[in-house]
């Protein structure tokens, strides 16, 4: 939703970051309130997973110019594990399995390394099964897959809703969903987008990375931009979606290249 | 130099000087071995005598041995362990109280006021005394001709015989605790004999300690018989002292239809050595081997499993892992045989190998011979780093590098000690595999 006069949660300024010394971000820009869903769609190579990984602190990236507040604060005096603690989330395109970690240990362990962070006590095992399991609900997940090693053997639809419960304990104030909704079958689909909906408040941000319209019929957006080469070439209402699936990515080429001829 | 041998046939290769030496170690060892038991017993350590004096101790010559250096061994002078007592709190952290049979032994001799077999449940039989050892079993499993079992069996003291009647489940686990205390080096032979009879099942937990010991070696052998249709869970926990040497042999055969399970962890030693044999006599015989080696510092650490089928329809699944840190070493080879005669056999085999240092070092070699043409046999190796993108995943989610790292080793640890059987125990080896790495 779109709130007059809310707080900036993440703006990002003219910001450019290679990987292996090959540009791929290349001048982007973008402001994020309290409360707005946004959305960033693009063709194959845009750059749209890169910008979600050098959001996150992945060390792979390199960033070399522009900068990126995140409440007022430099987002790269932050390691990666310091962002996730004050609120950034990225829901990861190919969650990573982890053989041998059983889910609700790690999971207790993510959770608790935020509490401390905000100064409250860490929940012992006890309370945090409970909590766990009522959350459990917003994506709909057998209490089986807890005591299952970290997405391991996990469907493609099972890892993306347990990415989905990190999100509902971490509840974090900007939400970064990097193709959420890649290779899941539409009742997978409703279940992720049910969840994000539900976790999507007046005082956080959901940022939507996709390369399909489809996952916007049940996560609307307020905004949509359209990347290419590294930048974001237009942005728009859903409608904007709309007319993209309808017309595919060249046509923003040609209307951007059409502007800047004018 | 370069030795010319002309036409004589009876020319002996001469004996370098150090071959010299490792017999005059031998011999040594020799003396000092004890020879008690009965006359049945005595011509078993005859045998056994004249196989070791005819072998010889082997160097990195000898195929097995490549990888291995004995040296460090064969330069320390082990004088005979004598018999010597701890009190009970001395082991207080090793004993556990989900396994209320307790056989204890020290330096190689029988410990009773360290153990507990006052009331044993029905169809256990337990012998301490290598008297009252089975003669038709004792020293007769296979692999009895390899050199340091041969030496056990020249040497021994006291024998753990642990015994389970036809048709009987021992419900509880069995706790057998060898350990070693004194401060000048000396040389252990722990002997186990496990019969298992048909339809049986039991859980045996062996594990290998010191209590303020000094450099010492432990050369063990446990042999294992499983009757038709028994079962054996048997954990293996080898955390001698960082100072000592191990060298242990598990012999065991199975008889149709058995089920035998082995976890062995091999954390101590300066060098380490771990041999598990298994031989399925018969058919239908299913055979778990889960390993795990933690080395680190200057820690050498070996095992080589052989597996050899002679029979159809048999199963096999084996997973070996080695953490390597610092400058360590670990060495995995492991063999399985499968001859013409086991049509059917169906045989996995995994070695994966987590290196974290630039310095540590694994030595892996998968050995698959299949004569048979109607099998299923599968192997692989891995050899690998902790990942980078794993360890990124768990920052995203708020724990910082170290963390994750341990996180990442725990798992990879956990997958073989949450086979264990007591939870304490489990919490306790997590514990002392991550305090190792960190």
């Amino acid at each position: 939703m779109i709130i007059a006069n809310s707080d900036v949660i993440l703006s990002v300024r003219n910001l450019t970051a290679d990987v292996d010394g090959t540009p791929i971000l290349k001048g982007l820009n973008l402001e994020i309130k309290a409360g707005e869903i946004h959305a960033i769609m693009g063709p194959n190579g845009s750059g749209k997973s890169t910008f979600s990984k050098v959001l996150a602190g992945h060390p792979a990236y390199t960033v070399t110019g522009g900068e990126v507040i995140y409440k007022g604060q430099n987002l790269f005096d932050l390691d990666p594990e310091e962002r996730s603690r004050s609120g950034v989330f990225l829901a990861f395109q190919y969650p990573l399995e982890i053989p041998g970690v059983s889910n609700l240990d790690f999971l207790r362990v993510s959770f608790n390394s935020k509490r401390k962070h905000e100064g409250l006590d860490e929940l012992d095992v006890f309370d945090f099964d409970d909590l766990v399991r009522e959350r459990l609900d917003v994506v709909k997940m057998d209490p089986a897959f807890l005591d299952r090693s970290v997405n391991e053997g996990f469907s493609g639809g099972e890892k993306k809703r347990n990415e989905i419960l990190q999100m509902a304990l971490l509840a974090p104030t900007l939400a970064i969903l990097d193709e959420t909704d890649s290779g899941l079958d539409i009742d997978a689909l409703k279940i992720v987008a049910n969840g994000v909906n539900q976790l999507a408040k007046p005082e956080n941000a959901t940022l939507m990375i996709t390369h399909y319209q489809r996952l916007l019929d049940y996560i609307v957006p307020d905004f949509v931009h359209v990347m290419s080469e590294g930048k974001i070439l237009t942005t728009g209402g859903k409608e904007l979606a709309q007319e993209l699936e309808a017309r595919g990515y060249d046509w923003v080429k040609a209307e951007d290249v059409a502007g800047v001829a004018r | 130099m370069t030795l010319h041998v002309a036409s004589t046939d009876t020319v002996e290769k001469p004996m370098s000087a150090a071959d010299q030496d490792r017999q005059a170690y031998l011999a040594n060892l020799l003396a000092q071995r004890s020879s008690g038991g009965p006359d049945w017993l005595s011509e078993v350590r005859d045998r056994a005598l004249s196989i070791v004096q005819e072998r010889g101790l082997p160097n990195n010559r000898d195929e097995d041995w490549r990888f291995t250096d004995l040296s460090g061994l064969y330069k320390t002078t082990f004088a005979a362990a004598a018999e010597a007592s701890l009190q009970p709190q001395d082991i207080e952290s090793l004993m556990l109280a989900d396994a209320p049979v307790r056989l204890v032994f020290v330096n190689g001799f029988y410990a009773s006021a360290l153990s507990t077999v006052e009331t044993l449940p029905a169809g256990l039989s337990i012998q301490t005394l290598v008297n009252a050892a089975p003669a038709a079993r004792l020293g007769q499993q296979q692999g009895m001709t390899e050199v340091f079992t041969a030496l056990n069996t020249a040497s021994f003291e006291d024998v753990a015989v642990i015994q389970v009647a036809k048709n009987q489940v021992i419900e509880a686990p069995i706790h057998l605790l060898f350990l070693t205390t004194g401060e000048s080096p000396i040389v252990t032979y722990p002997r186990g004999l496990v019969i298992a009879e048909d339809n049986s099942e039991v859980t045996l937990i062996e594990e290998y300690a010191a209590v303020g010991a000094a450099t010492y070696f432990t050369n063990a052998v446990t042999e294992v018989w499983l009757g038709q249709n028994a079962q054996l869970h048997h954990h293996r926990i080898q955390r001698e002292a960082k100072t000592a040497f191990h060298i242990g042999k598990t012999a065991v055969s199975q008889d149709r239809d058995s089920r035998y399970t082995l976890t062995s962890l091999s954390l101590g030693g300066q060098m380490s050595r771990h041999n598990p044999l298994i031989v399925p006599t018969a058919e239908q015989t299913n055979t778990i081997l889960n390993g795990l080696t933690l080395a680190v510092d200057q820690q050498v650490a070996d095992t080589h499993s052989d597996l050899s089928f002679t029979g159809p329809h048999c199963t096999a699944q084996q997973v070996h892992k080695c953490i390597v840190d610092d400058r360590a070493r670990a060495v995995f080879n492991g063999k399985i045989f499968v001859p013409k005669l086991a049509q059917q056999t169906n045989a996995s085999q995994l070695s994966r190998n987590l290196l974290l240092s630039a310095k540590a070092r694994v030595d892996t070699k998968p050995q698959l011979e299949i004569i048979a043409d109607d099998v299923k046999c599968a192997h692989g190796a891995t050899v690998s780093q902790l990942d980078d993108e794993e360890v990124f995943y768990l920052q995203s989610r708020g724990l910082d590098r170290d963390s994750a790292c341990d996180l990442l080793v725990e798992g990879f640890a956990a997958e073989i000690i949450e086979q264990l059987p007591i939870a304490e125990q489990r919490q306790t080896l997590l514990d002392a595999v991550l305090s190792q790495i960190r």
